[in-house]
């Protein structure tokens, strides 16, 4: 059904104008001059540019470090997304069930999705400091964070722990809203519990599992910087530098604005592939209705 | 029966190892917030509080200067909200409470901003800034972000659920739009609004990549960075100190997120039906 209107002609586009406003000189002009910047060659000092076509990207893709930073980026999205969606959804079926003081269990379930990054970054550099780490006690290896095989380790870790209340606020509201009445029919079939799960549980958790996906590769290859910042700085030897932070040490250590705007545009293309991936899911939702 | 209650001993159980596990990392934090220095350098660690509490927080606060820090992230993150949360009222009313040439095309355009994250026009928002002489100034960590596709979906989401019999009502008396936007829709909204103040808070609050670049000098600092520096400046890696700070850092969106809890988890749900 649709809602009813007001007539007025001139009153909507004056109620959109500030959005627009900002939209247009923070939003789509850097946006633009970004891509465009990505195919000049400008002078780090002096900020003169000069065409080059794809001499940025050709300069960024030759570039081992780079190539070596990308592959990790994807690597380290995955292992955030495979182990923040298991540990979370674990977590929302165990807060599905109906026993006393669900809402005080919630609540100390999810606190961690208020913390930032940078939070994560320093409590897990502290548990993971050579000197006298509790965690790297425990484990009887200090050099967690000082290998180059182990610290990526270390900010998967810390990453996960990070974004597991996100996850879990959403798979909780998800698994309610999964229709008891499928259940029901299912158990009539004589379908065991593991079954039901997989069958009909699963689907229809399937479009918010979807929405994780998206939302928790956003959040690898982006919200994490803070995070790398303060428990790595994307060392030891560039071993957890992932994309963003070779983007910012270049624009911003470097001042190499031609590469950092083609890297840019690298990410760019990244949040478009993700994007497109969960508007086609979207409408798998409507299939399981 | 019997074999429910065992089962229910279960679930509380694992619920609450979970609980700690969760919490482990925050525990131990303050644990070690607590101890002298002897404590802090002994191996191996030790996992029972101290008694320096105070003066470990009360260094953590003097050594970057944490107040200014607190007010700076706090200010900026109120700025965000009343801008944002205005404009997004704003679009979301002429959305759907109008019909208007190029709607569709003007709600495309805010769509395409979800593909515009900080990081990918960051090169040219950095240029943008610095000609608007903005660099080192709250205006430039706190205009940019006051449209926001995801806070006007979330309204949208909202507003659709209004019944049509409140937007008929309102004509038949003859009243102005706007009249109807402040004395019918906007009382009806409350709790949304008051979850987009939650979810906005944590988001300012807690971003770092954007004010680490856009800030240069000491009392622009926000607290974010402030971590950073708590742990460069304490050097002989005094952990005690710099836990001490990240605890205190961590309060302000923490007491937010658990005063606001309800409605914060309606705001959620509105958001993941986009």
């Amino acid at each position: 059904m649709k809602q009813s209107t007001f007539n007025n002609k001139y009153l909507p586009y004056v109620l959109l104008v500030p959005t627009f406003f900002i939209l247009i000189v923070f939003l789509f002009y850097p946006a633009i001059e970004t891509f465009r910047l990505s195919f000049f060659k400008i002078h780090p000092w002096t900020g003169v540019g000069k065409f080059a076509g794809f001499y940025n990207f050709i300069k960024i893709f030759t570039n081992t470090e780079y190539l070596r930073s990308f592959v990790l980026s994807a690597g380290f999205t995955l292992a955030v997304i495979a182990g923040g969606l298991f540990l979370s959804l674990l977590v929302a079926l165990l807060l599905n069930k109906k026993i006393a003081g669900i809402r005080v269990y919630r609540t100390l379930l999810i606190w961690p999705y208020a913390l930032s990054p940078a939070i994560a970054g320093a409590l897990f550099n502290f548990l993971f400091n050579p000197a006298n780490g509790v965690l790297c006690y425990f484990t009887g290896i200090r050099t967690w964070l000082t290998n180059d095989k182990t610290a990526i380790i270390v900010v998967i870790i810390a990453a996960v722990w990070k974004n597991l209340g996100y996850n879990i606020i959403f798979y909780l509201t998800a698994l309610r809203n999964v229709p008891g009445a499928a259940l029901e029919s299912a158990s009539i079939d004589g379908a065991g519990s593991v079954k039901k799960f997989f069958y009909i549980t699963f689907a229809f958790l399937s479009p918010t599992t979807f929405f994780l996906f998206v939302m928790n590769t956003i959040y690898a290859y982006f919200a994490s910087f803070g995070l790398i910042d303060v428990l790595t700085e994307g060392g030891p030897a560039g071993s957890t530098r992932i994309l963003i932070y070779h983007l910012y040490k270049d624009f911003f250590v470097h001042s190499k604005i031609g590469y950092a705007a083609a890297e840019s545009l690298v990410l760019f293309s990244l949040v478009v592939g993700v994007t497109i991936l969960q508007f086609r899911t979207a409408g798998k939702k409507v299939h399981y209705q | 029966m019997r074999r429910t209650k065992i089962k229910s001993i279960g679930i509380h159980a694992l619920l609450i190892s979970c609980i700690l596990i969760i919490s482990l990392p925050v525990i131990l934090a303050f644990i070690i917030s607590t101890q002298n220095e002897a404590q802090v350098m002994s191996y191996p660690p030790g996992l029972i509080p101290g008694t320096n509490m105070v003066s470990n927080y009360v260094a953590a606060w003097n050594a970057v200067d944490l107040g200014r820090m607190i007010f700076n992230s706090a200010f900026i993150a109120f700025g965000v909200i009343i801008g944002k949360v205005s404009m997004s009222l704003l679009a979301a009313f002429a959305f759907t409470h109008f019909e208007f040439k190029g709607k569709n095309i003007l709600f495309g355009l805010i769509l395409v901003t979800l593909l515009l994250p900080v990081p990918v026009r960051i090169v040219a928002l950095f240029d943008v800034i610095t000609r608007m002489s903005w660099i080192d100034t709250y205006m430039g960590l706190i205009i940019p972000f006051w449209a926001s596709a995801t806070s006007i979906f979330i309204l949208i989401q909202r507003f659709k659920t209004v019944p049509s019999e409140l937007i008929d009502a309102s004509k038949m008396d003859g009243c102005h739009p706007l009249q109807y936007f402040f004395k019918v829709l906007l009382p009806l909204t409350k709790s949304t609004i008051g979850a987009l103040v939650v979810i906005n808070f944590i988001y300012i609050w807690n971003q770092y990549l954007w004010p680490l670049m856009a800030t240069n000098s000491k009392e622009m600092r926000v607290v974010q960075i402030g971590i950073k520096m708590l742990m460069s400046t304490e050097s002989s890696n005094n952990w005690a100190v710099i836990m001490a700070g990240v605890i205190i850092t961590m309060i302000p969106p923490l007491l937010i997120f658990i005063i606001m809890q309800e409605s914060f988890m309606k705001g959620f749900a509105l958001q993941s039906e986009k």
